[in-house]
């Protein structure tokens, strides 16, 4: 078996448990797709068993998100949610879009992609927490804290479930005395929403050759920061964008300040992992960004109670793998739906759970037994989902071709003259190729830590909540134990150290005094940057074991 | 013999917890909550001990919120038979848990009732020694080890500087230590069957018990930040810091 995987020494028989459908991920994606399957289900009285599962010690432990939301996905799957307690509190009341320079903020008239009259500002985190609520009502089995560490085949190829990772393993990787086997859930569907880079998602990728005929995917790191401001600054609905300092130009990215209810304000940065400077660091970036002239005044006396990041999908369509597969399909996240001139992806995540969920039903009426292929690629070029991307793909990539300024005025030409309907597109190329050597680049000098309104990585991780059980195994696996020294420090100075926001990498030196990569796998919070950037794909993140990573309050 | 144990929700052992906003308590606004885990080795060990055939039945009580039922269930799903939910809103004191305890074990009879030494949430150390008194059972408290001998059981205790053990004649209250044992994680199948198992539900009014409280919280405040270390040059300066500025020698 592959030594990627954390089950690959079986001690003991692993249980099997049955059901029709099994969801990797407790995100937006996967339970609307589940909270859709029984919907379905109970309308036609039709029996059909959907099994969530969630490595987060609880649902919503570790989604992380801005975030505004536009509600229109949302209605189309539960109607009444505001009468239903709904956590979409904050109407956006307000829209500024800035352009930063060192020293002065100029407003932009906000493009129409930004506009966001109607919708809201939430926690993602939140709003996952009620779907599980609802998705329990209508009968959705969901379990917390247990990681899909494994996908299963049948011995035709077509996927047979998941099973989840072991619990109570020690360090060298024999079972603990506590040691728990994991457990196979088979299942006629698989629905893959692990959210960007999942770990499993990546392997149907492979398996299935999804990925052939699609671009790269491109990705971006988004750092965020939920704060307790004044509450004489607060205003609640008022949404900020960025663009500009503290980035270089040739560089995608911005920065976002929502003011949610409680006085809370997130903030957040998000940069496009295509960067060439490898002594680039998003975590820096995110925190100087809150020193601006313009911006450091919300900040000032208030205090920020917590922290995270996460990777996401920026490349739209073009980049859209091939969905479904016999036995399962890929949604949300997993698959890459965010729309980015937007800003937005939990209303695609949902849209693309509810499309693979009736896709899948209707095979279930039709077809009694055997692996499932729920292919939504039809449905989803029907639907507002594959418009709406589909007139948005152009501009992320006008970013990567022409930098800031080119990227703005393409956007503004191919948004007010073309209407999206350019007949042309763009195209990726891969994140982890972009790496200049640091020989060639400038150096970085990020400010210290200033303790009140910028801050350190441990302290911020340690915000984060991040746990891990100590004896395991560390689950960013390299397959080359050689590569960090001998070609990622010397090339690129170790750029693992800083695009990682929270200090899993620490180039330390050995007794003999020679520098070594250590891992300090209990910090991570999961959001896949080592996964996406490492220049020769040497960090291979698996699932620790289920219920480890951060845990995330209102995030 | 039959087995009750006492479980509480509190915040997760993971989570670093914060003031609110007006110093009244910690925010807990979708904090992660949790069985206290000095409860769950209290059920690990009622569990081992049916595992082991001491036990007959192993029931699993908690007094709080309606979603307190998560750590029943949590109980359930670890190996207990069956639970008891009293539901109450309100904050519940030591003294008021031991009286609703007290009126649990007079109407389940056990031989048994073991609970965490303390909750992590306000550290008390104060229900089980309550419950002996207030049912007059005896009492092991800080228990590292467990040996039930027919009607009696012999309680290996942590104490300052050692161990004591006692022996007690059962009926008897136990409360838990850290070294008592290392609870196992639940399995998925045992999570689903948990759900089926039965779950009483409660009022503190049906027990003839007023939730009332006796202390007054007055104020939750963050400890001082921490100072950084500093370097000091020879032994000289050192003892010179510890005595003049430190003081302590």
């Amino acid at each position: 078996m592959d030594p990627r995987h954390p089950n690959h020494f079986q001690h003991t028989e692993r249980e099997a448990m049955e059901f029709d459908v099994i969801i990797v991920g407790a995100g937006p994606a996967g339970l609307s797709a589940a909270i859709r399957l029984r919907q379905l289900a109970n309308e036609a009285e039709h029996e059909l068993s959907v099994c969530v599962i969630e490595k987060g010690s609880e649902v919503g432990a570790h989604i992380l998100s801005g975030a505004v939301m536009d509600p229109c996905a949302l209605s189309e799957l539960i109607s009444d949610w505001k009468a239903q307690g709904a956590p979409l509190n904050t109407p956006v009341t307000r829209d500024e879009f800035l352009f930063l320079t060192e020293s002065k903020a100029i407003k932009l008239p906000a493009p129409p992609q930004m506009h966001n009259e109607g919708n809201y500002i939430i926690s993602l985190g939140n709003l996952c927490r009620w779907l599980a609520e609802q998705a329990e009502a209508v009968g959705v089995e969901i379990f917390a804290g247990f990681a899909g560490a494994q996908v299963l085949y049948h011995e035709d190829g077509s996927v047979k479930g998941v099973a989840t990772g072991d619990m109570g393993i020690a360090k060298d990787g024999s079972p603990g005395h506590n040691y728990e086997p994991g457990v196979e859930l088979h299942a006629r569907v698989t629905l893959f929403g692990e959210g960007c880079r999942g770990s499993l998602s990546k392997e149907v990728m492979e398996s299935f050759k999804l990925r052939e005929g699609a671009d790269p995917q491109t990705y971006g790191i988004g750092i965020k920061e939920l704060w307790e401001v004044d509450a004489a600054k607060h205003k609640p609905g008022k949404v900020i964008h960025s663009l500009g300092w503290p980035l270089e130009h040739s560089i995608y990215g911005g920065a976002f300040l929502y003011h949610l209810e409680n006085n809370q304000v997130a903030v957040g940065f998000v940069v496009g992992l295509d960067y060439q400077n490898p002594w680039l660091s998003p975590f820096e970036e995110m925190q100087r960004f809150k020193l601006h002239p313009a911006i450091r005044p919300l900040f000032e006396g208030g205090r920020r109670v917590s922290y995270g990041a996460r990777a996401l999908s920026e490349g739209g369509i073009q980049s859209l793998p091939k969905l479904a597969f016999p036995g399962g399909a890929l949604i949300g996240d997993s698959a890459g739906f965010l729309n980015v001139p937007r800003i937005k992806g939990s209303h695609c995540a949902i849209k693309s759970g509810m499309l693979a969920a009736e896709a899948a039903f209707e095979q279930f009426r039709s077809q009694s037994e055997g692996a499932i292929t729920p292919d939504y690629t039809e449905a989803l070029k029907a639907s507002w989902l594959w418009k709406e991307l589909h007139q948005a793909r152009n501009l992320r990539p006008a970013f990567a071709r022409w930098g800031l300024v080119g990227g703005v005025a393409y956007s503004a030409l191919d948004t007010y003259l073309f209407r999206g309907k350019a007949p042309w597109t763009f195209h990726h190329h891969d994140d982890h190729t972009q790496l200049k050597s640091a020989a060639d680049c400038p150096k970085i000098d990020y400010p210290k830590p200033d303790g009140k309104i910028t801050f350190d990585r441990l302290s911020s991780v340690f915000l984060s909540a991040a746990n891990h059980e100590e004896s395991q195994p560390a689950h960013l696996r390299l397959k080359d134990e050689s590569v960090p020294v001998a070609h990622n420090l010397k090339l690129y100075q170790a750029p693992e150290q800083r695009y990682c926001p929270a200090g899993v990498y620490e180039i330390v030196a050995t007794e003999q005094d020679e520098p070594r990569l250590q891992i300090n796998a209990q910090n991570c919070v999961h959001c896949k940057t080592c996964d996406i950037k490492d220049p020769t794909q040497n960090i291979n993140w698996v699932v620790p074991e289920g219920g480890g990573g951060p845990n995330y309050p209102n995030m | 013999m039959k087995i009750l144990v006492a479980v509480k929700r509190v915040v997760d052992a993971n989570v670093k917890v914060r003031v609110n906003g007006d110093n009244t308590g910690v925010e807990l606004a979708n904090v992660k909550m949790a069985m206290n885990p000095f409860c769950e080795i209290a059920v690990e060990e009622a569990v081992r001990l049916k595992e082991k055939g001491v036990a007959s039945e192993v029931v699993a009580v908690t007094i709080g919120p309606k979603a307190a039922q998560e750590q029943l269930r949590t109980a359930l799903a670890l190996g207990a038979d069956r639970a008891i939910h009293i539901q109450t809103e309100e904050h519940v004191e030591s003294l008021v848990v031991a009286k609703l305890l007290a009126t649990v074990v007079e109407a389940e009879q056990p031989g048994l009732t073991i609970l965490g030494k303390q909750a992590i949430d306000t550290d008390n150390n104060q229900t089980g020694q309550m419950l002996a008194a207030l049912t007059g059972m005896a009492q092991g408290t800080f228990a590292s080890e467990v040996k039930v001998d027919n009607d009696k059981v012999a309680v290996t205790r942590e104490i300052d500087g050692g161990l004591q053990t006692i022996e007690l004649i059962l009926p008897a209250v136990i409360t838990t230590d850290l070294r008592l044992n290392e609870p196992r994680y639940a399995k998925l199948p045992d999570i689903m069957k948990a759900k089926k198992k039965p779950l009483d539900v409660k009022w503190p009014t049906d027990l003839g018990v007023a939730v009332q409280s006796k202390l007054t919280l007055l104020k939750v405040e963050s400890p001082a930040e921490r100072k950084g270390g500093i370097k000091v040059g020879s032994v000289d300066e050192l003892v010179d810091k510890l005595k003049n500025e430190a003081k302590v020698i």
